[in-house]
């Protein structure tokens, strides 16, 4: 062929004629085989946004990493932008992702195995340091070693995860032993299952209410009665919060808090791995009563066994039809102690990062994807069938010293026999140390406690007659929360402990508001100081506690209070 | 009326409107809160999360952020205690702590430290940050853009920019905490990832951490110049964004979006870092006259930076009169249909008019054309047939009303970026549906995607217009009130049911039949068309059925409903209105009406020619057929624009005489007997009417370069060397006249538009907005009623064939502008798109062993270029997409001439192309 190109000489571009184009459009393309791989993943499920961290769950679980050729084929899946599924990927701690080039690099540095071994209060107490630089020294070069926050066993400390396989007061032989033998998956425990639940005249309740035999006002009338408060750690009474969210238009959501991660806390855990279908028939009645289209039961990932167990025994529930009022969805958290704020939580449920939204509005109102929200946690609705069944006096009576009700204590640290304490309202550090616990462990004795995981403040000794409920602890600059009292001993540097729970909330703080993201940062630099800087961290803690968005920060100076007010002799 | 919010500020009664913010309240009562991550620029949402406004609620614990926070009735509010403002000073103090020292700083007069000095914070006390301050490494891998994240304060203005004003979604906000980081895509290099350099977030940037590369000298350090700004427009596409000029030393230094009607602040790559050009060393600046007029012939290479290879310099005198003397030679010799101009699109209303002016009146020709003819001439036509109006019925803003918004053959993030941010708004809220052959950015914003055969549009569309009447999902009362023809629309439609369209059309019947219901039964939808519809053979039969589907559904003339062509360059819409067309006076008056002419023969004081002119193509041909021997081209260079180019190459190598007045030595120019320097935008005053019909105004920024003039004086000059006695001493001037001839500008005078910057016409009074939305009440049509017009297939003029087996669509790209003669000679887009292009499917570049990136040979019936091969996703198989601005590989070499009957526009957008593999 005698063609004629028709070319323009080099010196007839008009442009500089310097670069060269790009083979490729703008930034990084899809990979055929990367997106083949997700494909199959996920390609039969739902391409909602809201899903997209259990898509990345789906893709770490299966690669042991988020490479980013698969994180861009997962954006081109769901039709999202790639620092959509980015900024949310890399928020979460238990994922992994891998640039392009350090895949090598990274298969060796994120290794086989992932051991994880908590370093928070109750654990660092119980040897998690020496437990850590142990396994670093001896663990093989495809075995990672990461410190990771509370892991909700605290009454087992010290804890480490190999895998999803959560070692118990473990050393560094049993977890080394474990990763050797490839003893990765949760072990799921003893429970009352389906069966042995109705058996004992579990849903009767449930279904009283379904039948008629109750109305919604009933059950909330009992629930006013029993004065049963948001368990959580906010104390808001319960039944006034489901009349406020039946009060809003349909359509009405409802997001049950299971995301137990305030250092010390396991209190959850301890009921949902013994007993599931008492919460669930809490959360069912709950849903009926405030007319619940949908509900999103939102589990931290710590707590793998309880991912299983809800969703083999939430199927026998809907299979036996005790559940045709309300649709349900369990959702996996992926590592964010944020997200056990209410609107932390609300926002992951949407698939996003963890971030606590300015309020009002509050979410009974604007809640998941903008529509009122119930959300409860997970103690909460354990409740409910008991006082429904038993009546709300059963309940507001078991109070002592002037409070109402049952409270469960996850007790750690320092006490002869740790655990889940279930007691009443009201009663004091004394008398849980000394008529629950068997008393202090030997050799220690009684220096101080956190009535509330790292958020409530650190209590003296000498107060230790202060009836232990919502509000009473105020006037002490400290606050019950989730009741996650960890009891502290004249072994123990209030200095060190405080440090503890600020390098937790520097680590959880999920950097949207200037005063924690910075202030935690800061403190944790003046306080691993020799001598604190007393002006220095008091101005932070003030401008965490009055500009903070939300609870993590604002209660983030809480332990420089404490050690300030409390414990000057050991700065 | 909605009830008014009464509480207290600082000890002051005041009401805030619903949904107004405390902070807004305070600043409109003089009560200065600082802030950081909020700006109070349109579109930008308040976040709330510097707290560095804090504010003290009586009965509330902790403080709140007044940015956010909107007040209750009764609310006391405090913006002065002092943990208020212990708490703003403590927030400052926290973010200096990490900032670079302000004598090294990125930009030392950012918000922050403008905020600072109020606060009176210069130091901090607290520790810094780990990767802090000046060892963070700066990311300089934009040619734009500076990044330096060291200044960083995680506000996420520069987030909301990317993802909710411009909704480009590149930037986000990775990790958590302290390690928050901003990112763009996968925390890659800027210059790496998929931003479109629309510039938007460093224009949002409170701390210099994202800074136009122009700002800082080569350490990342604020240069700190003092700049002169004039308010102006862009010169790019039909969006019309209003900009503001940054001028240090008669240069333009940085540009910043400015609240413009069209654009509301946003900007895209070229209207932010697009104007070094008017500054190349290839800018013409002496008139030059050819040397050998033997050297004309239609394969002529000069090169740009010579012209003194084959002209020499003259004075304006001798350019002048040689230029006017070679036109009045032929006039005299052959009468003035052997004449013909063209004007340009690029150009102001002003030049535009009196170009027409001088054509009609001095050459005594109605030959006279420009671009509209490359572009929107079949949606003209077919909208002018139907509703009697060739403008817009709604502005693109208008799609904040719209629940469903369907655009079809545009690819408005490459071609009209701005007006695509409000579309990709639009999407999050309701209905987006994008229908065209190639893929497109916008599809991952679109609830539909219908990526249908090329060609096939009618198909596509006749069948979803079956749905609406078959399914009688027509709005029957519209119908009868304000369209004529139905009946016959809806005995022609039935032959075009989905299941018999879908194989033609490639489109699934159910998603054919769900876009038909979405689109008939949404309470507001709005239609957008580029040229993918426009340039075919059927282009007019395209743009009726887009007019029927609007028509019959009553989707048009209310608030977010209507019929908008997105109009290509920054004045086509102006420059129709203003008569530079060869069938119509200013204002769509047609030439042949006896009476309509006789109005601007008694203007004028001239007799104008009785019928109407050739078009741009028409014109080539007339050359070619020795009917055309003399032209004058003003900003126009069809020696790339026209389709199968090199006929348009000898068309005008066989001129007798031509005129060329342009910045450079342009392809058409190479054609030239003599080519007048004229003025880049930055340099003139004068309107310009974008797709909106928004009439705004543009302000002189720079002078003009050497001997270089302006258009109008150019113009001007030949006129009166041509016997006309033109008196014009300003274009506000000739504005006045031409306001005076055109009704659609009643009530807009040169005055209230520098007052005023923009006016949409038609506009009733003098200090009223002008109508945005047309159409509420009937049509400009005879009867005021909309004429539904069928339209049968018809097919590509050329099909792919064994021989030439792929099709060839051409188009541009977001960085160039139309025939690249400006765009490439802007270092920054010259650096983001250096070379010509052709884009193909990955595939079928694997299936002719082509890599990505190698040298490819593209030739049609017409001819052949070499150019380099992109692999492309969003190309199907049979396709190959090259971008017309590129000289050294002209695609419109390729192109194929034949006309749509009606607009007389060629088809670009298809026809036979063969792709092979460079054998070395």
């Amino acid at each position: 062929m005698n063609v004629v190109i028709n070319k323009a000489a080099k010196r007839g571009h008009p442009g500089r004629g310097r670069g060269k184009t790009s083979p490729k459009p703008k930034g990084r393309q899809v990979i055929l085989a990367a997106q083949q791989e997700v494909s199959a993943l996920i390609s039969d499920l739902p391409m909602r946004r809201d899903l997209l961290i259990e898509y990345l769950h789906l893709i770490q679980d299966k690669y042991g990493c988020l490479s980013s050729a698969h994180l861009a084929a997962l954006a081109e899946e769901m039709r999202l932008s790639q620092t959509e599924v980015y900024e949310v990927a890399t928020f979460y701690s238990h994922f992994d992702c891998v640039k392009e080039g350090e895949e090598q690099v990274a298969g060796s540095a994120i290794g086989k195995v992932t051991i994880r071994v908590c370093d928070s209060i109750s654990c660092q107490l119980a040897g998690a340091e020496q437990l850590i630089e142990e396994l670093k020294s001896r663990a093989p070069k495809d075995v990672r070693i990461l410190n990771a926050p509370c892991m909700g066993r605290c009454e087992s400390a010290p804890v480490a995860e190999v895998g999803h396989n959560h070692l118990l007061k473990t050393t560094a032989q049993a977890v080394l032993t474990a990763a050797d033998n490839g003893d990765t998956h949760p072990q799921i425990p003893d429970y009352t299952d389906f069966e042995s639940y109705c058996r004992d005249g579990g849903y009767a309740s449930l279904k009283a209410c379904i039948d008629g035999t109750y109305s919604p006002d009933d059950i909330i009338e009992k629930l006013d009665q029993s004065e049963l408060k948001g368990l959580g750690g906010a104390g808001f009474p319960t039944g006034r919060k489901w009349n406020i969210v039946r009060n809003f238009a349909a359509p009405r959501l409802m997001a049950v808090n299971g995301d137990e991660g305030e250092p010390g806390t396991f209190k959850d855990r301890v009921y949902l791995e013994t007993d599931p279908h008492r919460f669930i028939e809490g959360m069912l009645i709950a849903a009926w009563a405030v007319g619940i289209e949908k509900s999103y039961i939102y589990i931290r990932d710590e707590y793998p066994a309880i991912i299983k167990i809800l969703k083999l025994e939430i199927k026998k529930v809907q299979d036996a039809g005790l559940a045709q009022h309300v649709e349900l969805e369990i959702r996996r958290g992926a590592g964010a102690y944020i997200c056990g704020e209410e609107s932390a939580m609300i926002e992951s449920i949407e698939g996003k990062r963890g971030l606590p939204r300015n309020r009002p509005p509050y979410v009974a109102e604007v809640g998941l994807f903008d529509h009122p929200t119930l959300e409860n946690n997970v103690e909460t609705l354990f409740w409910v069938r008991d006082i429904v069944e038993k009546g709300a006096q059963w309940f507001a009576a078991a109070g002592i010293n002037g409070r109402k009700g049952w409270r469960s204590y996850s007790v750690s640290g320092r006490v002869k026999n740790p655990g889940m304490k279930r007691a009443p309202a009201g009663i004091t550090i004394k008398e849980l140390i000394d008529n629950h616990c068997d008393g202090m462990a030997d050799g220690h004795s009684f220096k101080g406690y956190l009535p509330g995981g790292a958020s409530g403040g650190i209590m003296p000794a000498r107060l230790d007659n202060v009836p232990l409920d919502f509000g009473t602890l105020q006037e002490y600059g400290c606050f019950i929360g989730s009741a996650a009292v960890v009891v502290l001993s004249h072994r123990d540097n209030m200095k060190e402990v405080a440090l503890n729970l600020m390098r937790f909330f520097e680590d959880e703080s999920c950097g949207q508001c200037t005063p924690c993201r910075a202030g935690t940062e800061k403190a944790v630099k003046v306080m691993v100081r020799p001598d604190w800087d007393v002006d220095l961290l008091k101005d932070i803690s003030q401008v965490m506690t009055d500009a903070s968005i939300c609870g993590l920060g604002q209660a983030a100076g809480n332990p420089i209070n404490s050690v300030l007010k409390y414990f000057p002799e050991d700065l | 009326m909605s009830e008014q919010i009464k509480f207290n500020l600082n000890g002051e009664d005041v009401v805030a409107a619903p949904g107004e913010t405390i902070w807004q309240v305070a600043n409109a009562h003089g009560v200065e809160i600082p802030h950081l991550c909020y700006s109070p620029k349109p579109d930008y949402r308040p976040d709330g999360n510097c707290r560095v406004c804090m504010v003290e609620i009586e009965g509330e614990r902790v403080l709140a952020a007044s940015c956010l926070r909107t007040p209750t009735d009764g609310m006391v509010v405090k913006s002065n205690t002092f943990k208020a403002k212990t708490a703003q000073t403590l927030v400052m103090e926290l973010l200096v702590a990490d900032q670079p020292a302000r004598a090294i700083a990125h930009d030392k007069d950012s918000k922050l430290w403008q905020w600072a000095d109020k606060l009176e914070v210069s130091t901090s006390r607290f520790p810094r940050r780990e990767n802090g301050g000046e060892t963070l490494p700066a990311d300089s891998s934009h040619p734009a853009m500076h990044v330096a994240l060291d200044a960083c304060i995680n506000c996420n203005l520069c987030v909301r920019a990317c993802r909710e004003v411009q909704v480009n979604d590149v930037i986000g906000m990775a990790n958590r905490g302290a390690n928050s980081k901003i990112v763009f895509d996968f925390d890659d290099p800027m210059g790496l990832s998929t931003c479109v350099a629309c510039g938007e977030c460093v224009q949002a940037c409170p701390t210099g951490a994202l800074m136009e590369a122009t700002r800082v000298d080569k350490n990342g350090v604020d240069r700190a110049e003092e700049f002169t700004e004039t308010h102006s427009v862009c010169p790019y596409c039909g969006v019309g964004c209003q900009l503001t000029y940054q001028v240090k030393d008669n240069e333009i230094r940085a540009i910043q979006g400015r609240d413009g009607p069209a654009n509301r602040n946003r900007l895209c790559v070229k209207g932010r870092f697009g104007f070094d050009y008017v500054k190349h060393p290839d800018r013409l600046t002496k008139p030059l006259i050819r040397l050998d007029k033997s050297s004309k012939v239609g394969d002529i290479d000069l090169d740009p930076s010579n012209p003194l290879s084959h002209f020499r310099e003259a004075s304006w005198q001798e350019a002048l009169d040689y230029a006017a003397s070679g036109l009045q030679t032929i006039k005299d010799e052959n009468g003035g249909n052997a004449l013909a101009g063209f004007g340009s699109a690029k150009c102001s209303n002003e030049e535009a008019y009196i170009f027409q002016k001088l054509v009609r009146t001095g050459f005594a020709t109605n030959n006279v054309d420009h671009c509209t003819r490359l572009c929107h001439a079949s949606s003209v036509a077919a909208l002018l047939e139907g509703i009697g109006s060739g403008a817009v019925s709604a502005p693109f803003t208008a799609v904040e009303d719209a629940d469903c918004v369907v655009v079809i053959g545009a690819n408005p993030t490459s071609n009209h970026p701005v007006a695509a941010t409000f579309f990709k708004q639009a999407a999050k809220r309701g209905t987006l549906i994008v229908m065209d052959p190639r893929g497109t950015a916008l599809q991952r914003h679109a609830t539909h995607m219908l990526q249908f055969k090329a060609g096939s549009d009618v198909a596509m569309l006749n069948s979803i217009l079956h749905t609406i009447i078959e399914e009688e999902l027509y709005d029957r009362d519209f119908v009868n009130a304000h369209t004529q023809g139905f009946e016959n629309l809806k005995k022609h439609i039935v032959d075009f049911s989905p299941e018999k369209m879908a194989p033609i059309c490639g489109i699934d019947v159910q998603i054919l039949k769900t876009v038909a219901r979405t689109f008939a039964t949404s309470k507001a939808s709005m239609i957008f068309w580029g040229m993918g519809i426009s340039q075919h053979v059927h282009g007019t039969d395209n743009s009726r059925c887009l007019i029927a589907l609007s028509l019959i559904t009553g989707q048009v003339g209310r608030p977010g409903t209507g019929l908008h062509p997105l109009r290509g360059q920054n004045n086509v819409q102006g420059a129709s209105d203003a008569g530079l067309i060869p069938m119509m006076l200013p204002d769509y008056q047609l030439v042949e009406v006896d009476h309509l002419r006789a109005q601007f023969e008694e203007a004028w004081g001239a007799s104008l020619p009785p019928k109407k002119g050739l078009t741009v193509v028409e014109i080539m041909d007339a050359i070619h057929n020795d009917e055309v021997k003399g032209m004058y081209i003003m900003g126009e260079n069809p020696a790339m624009s026209d389709p199968d180019v090199q006929h348009a190459r000898n068309a005008l190598a066989k001129l007798d005489h031509l005129v060329v007045q342009d910045l450079f030595l342009t392809e058409t120019a190479f054609y030239a007997d003599v080519i007048l320097p004229a003025s880049a935008w930055p340099e003139k005053s004068g309107t310009v009417t974008n797709t909106n019909r928004q009439v705004q105004m543009g302000r002189a920024a720079l002078d003009l370069p050497g001997d270089a003039r302006q258009d109008w004086w150019i113009t001007k000059e030949i006129a009166n060397r041509m016997g006309l006695d033109w008196k014009y001493t300003h274009p506000g001037d000739i504005y006045t006249e031409m306001a005076t001839m055109m009704p659609s500008l009643n009530n807009i005078t040169w005055h209230r538009l520098l007052e005023e910057s923009a006016v949409t016409y038609p506009c009733d009074a003098p200090d009223k907005a002008g109508n945005a939305i047309v159409f509420g009440n009937g049509f400009p049509t005879d009867s005021g009623k909309g004429k539904l017009v069928p339209a049968s297939l018809v097919p590509p003029d050329e099909l792919p064939d064994e021989e030439y087996p792929m099709i060839l669509t051409t188009g541009r790209q977001l960085e160039h502008w139309h025939t690249g003669s400006m765009t490439r000679r802007t270092t920054v887009l010259d650096q983001l798109e250096p070379e010509a292009v052709a884009s193909m499917s990955p595939s079928a570049l694997a299936a002719r062993s082509i890599n990505a990136g190698d040298k490819v040979v593209v030739s049609t019936r017409r001819g052949v270029i070499e150019l380099t091969a992109r692999a492309d996703t969003a190309m199907p198989d049979d396709m190959v997409f090259i971008p017309f601005c590129y000289a050294e590989a002209a695609a419109n070499t390729l192109t194929n001439s034949a006309l749509d009957p009606y607009g007389k526009i060629p088809e670009f957008k298809f026809c036979a192309a063969r792709v092979e593999a460079v054998s070395e």
